[in-house]
């Protein structure tokens, strides 16, 4: 299970479920969010966003709100501070945070001004109150597949845009079976529980920035470069984070424009987002538009694969969501191809959203699975194992590790999958028909150089300080558990550090990859100190640290096609009389390394699967064409599941160690939505013998589906 | 947010007295929709006068058998009361299929009744509607409309009444008792929503000022016999996309009285008058309920995206008279 590290497990730490460290701090409501934390003489900057798509700002009426009540200052193109231009930010070229710089508005809800005031309050009713004139030009917000606009981009974050290999169009005329399909997913957004919110203040020379932020250093080094200030002097601290899924990371409206204003009055300002500031301010998940064609042998084997995707962008830099790339190490065939597009629009910028690229691919794919073994009257699974790849389909090399069918196996096992009737519609429940699907799902397993210190404490205690993020998910308790069983003590013994830009270069928290990058570094410390402390030295009043970096390990890692795979099964009933469709029980079954606390690793499984349920039955964010604004933005009229949507949830793993990894973890952040919805879809198909490829499955789809061949007609 | 006075009232002609005719105080009730209407800024009151502790929560048989409800009865009380769900079943069922337990503990009756659209339009101040800026246009119609009417709506405006209780009400001829400063009044509910025209700003004949102090409930044997049916885009706390109350004695295989009224369709609740005469003296059949739901649809206007609609609530009229005729079977 581990490599040269040598790691015992003294305590059991890792793979016992414990309770968050800061869980009665939460509970009691003793945990301070970014947007709670008190400063004396804190003043509060309340964003006035933009109420056309495309134009300029002509003026902006300041003067008469200069005199409303409590008003300090209002911030605008014409008088905010000066940024970077050309910024680069930590993921690239960033001109979503180049903000107030000048007039363009290049999508609705676009920052325009920040009114400071002494309350909340009184810059709240100062910005509702503020006048700003436009010169507004046509908008285009219709995204569509065959956009003009439409290119194929670079690559991305993601990887390539095109992979392919192979003859397509003569594999498939060589096929028996041939699946053709369109699938739809709409926009959708990561509205995490917290909004974002940041206070700001110059202390001593220093910029001190109490944020929400999936990465301290991230921010602080994108502020830093923003403001063309030294990196040293610019500290960022994030204790508690409600939720990221992506979109806490960067330099945003609320960090920048609460920097711009302590710099202006010289006072500590706080900006925290509204709901319906999120929608446009924060990213979201572009709609995409997908065909997947597959070939196959009458024995189901592949001959032919090709997945086309198209997503938007904004008109301010270029966003791919990637829903082709889920099959690059999924599935193999004579001819593969993947292909990404986009398509710019007078549009909020889109940006990460748990499981990007996966989350939108895997409904389109698996779905089309779905299709295929009904063509070649395979059962789903079976269809599965006879395509498991030996070697990445692009990349020809070799798997770390590929338990997709382990997990297919237990999930059929515990799901009663075996007894299944294949035939679609034949199963009633009073007023319901009954079905169920499966679904796989997978994510890249990666890790990202980081570094710790580790200190043995005089009194027996030891503190463990690395720059991680605990974005609610349990980090600061999973990194203890990780600590505790490196030094062979218990967890109480363990105090760690995390959240604060000052302790140094770390991962953040995304990509699947936050617990993997920061337990290695951690090890290495841990490993280092533990046979320090085995000579026997006395442990000075100061301690004893060892710092680590784990970028050389890593480095050293074998290029191989490293995953975590899971299986998503889901039972629904569906009423065609009024379009409802439920959904009765969901099982994931997921081979992601070791877990190393099974109470937080089932929340954030379970999560992720409710989200996917979310996905499938719900989220649909509505451009409305005519002004270019989101006609259902806020939580009142963007609906997820409730409650009462989310039924009995089971999440469980088979034991899947890294092999290359010091406590042989793979993250589990983002799979749990993996192939969730498309594990509905296909249960929805199971129950009434319809094919829903376009999400959300709305009560108007299903009906229009029982009564006419094509769903609902709303965009 | 803008500053605003605030009163509490403690008798009915001080809360209107304390209102007078002052176009821009509202009554506070539960506030579940008000106050939230305030933080977008659609309404923008300078006095609200608290009504909630008026001795109007009250819920007593009247005289001839009927149901008398107080104005400040929570949506709580009235689903839970006994006399409600024996005799008016549908009512207990309508008022529990809306909102959250945390929202009806809150929202009142005579608050239910007045709760203003959800149409994403009305409540974003930076686009046009007709009912929130009179004369700006209404951007539904060619825009974001799964939700909205398809009977009775005009090219002014197709939004949709929200409320669930509504619609029980209308199916039992409700009446609403109001108290002005020139003395009280009343307003059978099939005239207390005034027709959208060209005035949808205008949503209801309640003079100003007027305070709701009641709503009656008459005598009505059927009412016993009823079920309120509710479809929407979640399992729960979300507005209605189509909702059904029936009401429905059958004796012998023929219908003896019949009620029916829709939600989600219209700019109020819609009273199902021409469905009730195609079914009244008629076969107790699946066939007569299709028919009679066909009826009344077919004065239905769908826009491009809302026409799903007229199939659901066809089905549901089906479904919930079937149920009940299988029920006096029984």
């Amino acid at each position: 299970m581990t490599t040269a590290t040598g790691t015992t497990r003294a305590t059991g730490a890792v793979g016992a479920a414990h309770t968050r460290l800061e869980g009665l701090a939460k509970v009691t409501g003793q945990a301070r969010y970014a947007g709670e934390v008190p400063f004396a003489e804190l003043a509060h900057g309340w964003i006035v966003v933009s109420t056309v798509a495309r134009g300029r700002v002509r003026s902006v009426d300041d003067a008469s709100v200069l005199k409303m009540p409590g008003v300090l200052s209002v911030l605008h193109h014409g008088n905010a501070p000066r940024l970077q231009e050309g910024f680069v930010g930590s993921f690239g070229p960033d001109p979503v945070a180049e903000i107030l710089q000048r007039d363009r508005v290049p999508h609705i809800g676009w920052p325009v001004a920040l009114v400071v005031a002494e309350t909340s309050e009184q810059a709240r009713e100062a910005a509702e109150a503020l006048v700003v004139h436009y010169d507004t030009e046509a908008h285009d917000v219709g995204f569509s597949a065959e956009h003009s606009a439409r290119y194929t981009p670079e690559a991305s974050a993601m990887g390539p845009a095109v992979t392919e290999k192979g003859d397509l169009e003569t594999q498939l005329a060589a096929s028996d079976v041939v699946v053709d399909e369109r699938y739809t997913t709409p926009e959708q957004h990561h509205n995490a529980m917290e909004p974002h919110a940041a206070m700001a203040r110059w202390d001593n020379g220093r910029l001190e920035v109490v944020d929400s932020t999936q990465g301290t250093l991230a921010t602080a080094t994108d502020l830093a470069n923003l403001f063309s200030l030294d990196p040293a002097s610019v500290h960022v601290r994030s204790e508690h984070i409600g939720g990221g899924f992506g979109s806490k990371a960067l330099a945003r409206a609320h960090n920048v424009l609460a920097v711009m204003a302590t710099t202006v009055i010289g006072r500590p300002v706080r900006v925290v987002l509204t709901r319906r500031q999120m929608f446009s301010l924060i990213g979201y998940r572009s709609p995409t538009a997908q065909r997947v064609r597959l070939g196959a042998g009458a024995d189901g084997r592949l001959r032919a694969f090709d997945h086309d995707g198209v997503s938007l962008t904004s008109t301010l830099t270029e966003f791919v969501e990637a829903s082709s790339a889920f099959g690059r190490a999924m599935y193999d065939a004579e001819a593969h191809r993947t292909a990404n597009h986009v398509v710019p629009l007078d549009v909020p910028t889109p940006t990460f959203m748990r499981a990007p690229g996966e989350a939108p691919g895997s409904f389109a794919l698996e779905s089309a699975f779905d299709e295929l073994a009904e063509k070649c009257g395979l059962d789903p699974i079976e269809l599965r194992a006879r395509n498991e790849p030996a070697v990445g389909p692009v990349t020809g090399l070799p798997f770390a590790s590929n338990e997709l069918l382990t997990c297919f196996r237990e999930g059929a096992r515990r799901f009663g999958w075996d007894s299944r009737d294949p035939r679609p519609g034949v199963r009633r429940d009073g007023r319901w028909l009954v079905g169920t699907g499966t679904a796989a799902a997978t994510f890249p397993a990666g890790a990202a150089p980081s570094t710790s210190a580790v200190t043995a404490e005089a009194d027996g205690t030891f503190t463990v300080r690395i720059n991680a993020a605990d974005v609610g998910t349990g980090a600061r308790t999973a990194l203890g558990q990780v600590a505790a069983d490196g030094l062979g003590v218990p967890l109480e013994r363990i105090r760690v550090r995390i959240g604060d830009s000052d302790l140094g270069q770390a991962w953040l928290s995304g990509g699947s990859m936050g617990t993997r990058s920061w337990a290695w570094a951690v090890m290495i410390a841990v490993d280092e100190l533990r046979e320090r402390l085995a000579l026997g030295a006395d442990i000075p009043p100061e301690g004893i640290t060892v710092r680590s970096d784990s970028a050389e390990a890593i480095g050293a890692l074998a290029e191989k096609e490293r995953h975590s795979y899971g299986a998503q099964f889901a039972e629904v009933a569906v009423d065609t009389s009024t379009g409802e469709v439920r959904v009765r029980r969901m099982l994931g079954i997921f081979a992601a390394g070791t877990i190393v606390n099974p109470l937080t690793a089932r929340s954030q499984f379970v999560g992720g699967m409710t989200w996917g349920l979310s996905m499938a039955l719900h989220e649909e964010a509505i451009r409305d064409h005519a002004s270019g604004a989101l006609a259902n933005g806020d939580l009142a009229g963007y609906h997820f599941a409730a409650n009462a949507d989310v039924p009995v949830i089971e999440a469980d793993w088979v034991d899947d160690p890294d092999p290359d990894d010091p406590v042989g973890i793979k993250g589990i952040g983002e799979i749990g939505i993996v192939g969730a919805a498309a594990a509905i879809a296909n249960a929805v198909w199971h129950a009434t013998g319809v094919r829903h490829r376009d999400l959300p499955i709305r009560p108007d789809r299903v009906l229009g589906a029982a009564t006419a061949p094509t769903g609902g007609s709303r965009a | 947010m803008r500053e605003f006075g605030y009163e509490r009232a403690y008798d009915v002609s001080g809360a209107v007295a304390l209102l007078g005719a002052d176009p821009e105080a509202r009554y506070l009730g539960g506030g579940t929709n008000l106050v939230d209407l305030m933080k977008t800024g659609v309404e923008r009151p300078a006095l609200l006068v608290d009504v909630t502790q008026l001795p109007l929560d009250g819920i007593e048989v009247t005289a001839d058998g009927g149901l008398r409800v107080g104005a400040t009865v929570t949506n709580s009380d009235l689903a839970a009361h006994p006399e409600v769900r024996l005799r008016y079943p549908a009512l207990a069922q309508a008022v529990l299929a809306g909102a959250s337990g945390q929202l009806r503990n809150m929202a009142t009756v005579g608050g239910n009744l007045l709760q203003r659209t959800r149409c994403g339009y009305f409540t974003d101040r930076a686009r046009p509607c007709n009912k929130r800026t009179p004369g700006s246009g209404c951007a539904a119609l060619e825009g974001e409309h799964h939700n909205h009417a398809i009977l009775g709506a005009s090219a002014h405006c197709v939004a949709t009444h929200p409320s669930d209780m509504a619609v029980a009400l209308a199916a039992f001829d409700a009446v609403v008792t109001y108290e002005t400063g020139d003395g009280p009044g009343e307003l059978a509910l099939a005239d207390f929503y005034l027709p959208v025209g060209d005035t949808p700003h205008r949503e209801t004949a309640l003079p100003p000022g007027a305070l709701i102090t009641h709503i009656t409930l008459p005598p009505a044997p059927v009412a016993a016999h009823s079920r309120y049916r509710k479809v929407r885009e979640r399992a729960s706390y979300a507005f209605a996309i189509g909702s059904v109350a029936a009401a429905l004695d059958v004796r012998d295989g023929v219908v003896r009285e019949v009620r029916l009224a829709y939600g989600a369709v219209a700019s109020r609740p819609w009273r199902a008058h021409a469905a009730e005469r195609a079914l009244t003296g008629g076969p107790a059949t699946a066939a007569a309920f299709a028919a009679a739901a066909d009826a009344e649809l077919a004065a239905a206007e769908p826009l491009s995206d809302n026409g799903y609609k007229v199939p659901l609530v066809r089905n549901l009229t089906v479904t919930l008279l079937t149920e009940l005729t299988e029920e006096a079977a029984r």
